[in-house]
């Protein structure tokens, strides 16, 4: 599923893990063709370092999961560190997404996001519930 | 991660055309915040910050 070039781009960025990641990947049985990509990709991205790992639930049987993670359709990926920070990705991350997804894994990993101080002390300052939908596509 | 009110979803938008649809999304990135407002482009963060802020003022 990997190319070489992105194989090597995980490589180097997972160089900066510090604490276990793990990815949640939603699918069912019979997998639409990018619920089986979406699963392969996160089994050769987690394969790529000791502190990912991933753990494949069936969105239609594992209710209690389901309901746990708030996944709401599939292919559903969770990257999940000391807690779950809220960051899903629905649908296969590939292209511009698959580097996405490693930084995200990057920086749940460190526990931190690479934004600037003061930016971190206003969204500390929400006391609401946020719900953000980003809109992307691999090209 | 910032916050433990804000939940993130990275949405393929092309797997998804119904979503496409509800949320009239013409082009990408497109940033929906709560349902109602949203942030078309890869804005700068104080940009983001300044639209979640009033999307949260204005559920209040």
């Amino acid at each position: 599923m990997l190319q070489e070039r992105e194989k090597k781009l995980a490589t180097e960025i997972f160089k900066e893990l510090k604490n276990p990641v793990k990815l949640v990947n939603f699918t069912q049985e019979l997998e639409c063709q990018f619920c089986r990509e979406t699963r392969q990709l996160l089994e050769e991205v987690a394969e790529l370092s000791d502190k990912v790992s991933l753990e494949v639930y069936n969105f239609q049987l594992d209710k209690q999961k389901v309901e746990a993670y708030q996944v709401d359709k599939i292919p559903a990926s969770v990257i999940e560190g000391e807690k779950d920070y809220g960051i899903r990705y629905y649908g296969a991350p590939f292209g511009y997404e698959f580097a996405s997804l490693l930084t995200d894994i990057a920086d749940v990993s460190k526990g931190e996001s690479n934004l600037k101080p003061e930016t971190k002390d206003d969204l500390k300052k929400i006391d609401q519930k946020v719900h953000l939908q980003v809109f992307a596509t691999p090209t | 991660m910032e916050s433990q009110f804000i939940r993130a979803d990275m949405i393929e938008a092309t797997e998804f055309p119904h979503l496409v649809q509800r949320y009239g999304v013409f082009g990408v990135p497109r940033t929906v915040i709560n349902e109602e407002s949203s942030v078309e482009g890869a804005v700068p963060e104080e940009k983001l910050l300044s639209e979640i802020t009033r999307a949260v003022k204005k559920a209040v």
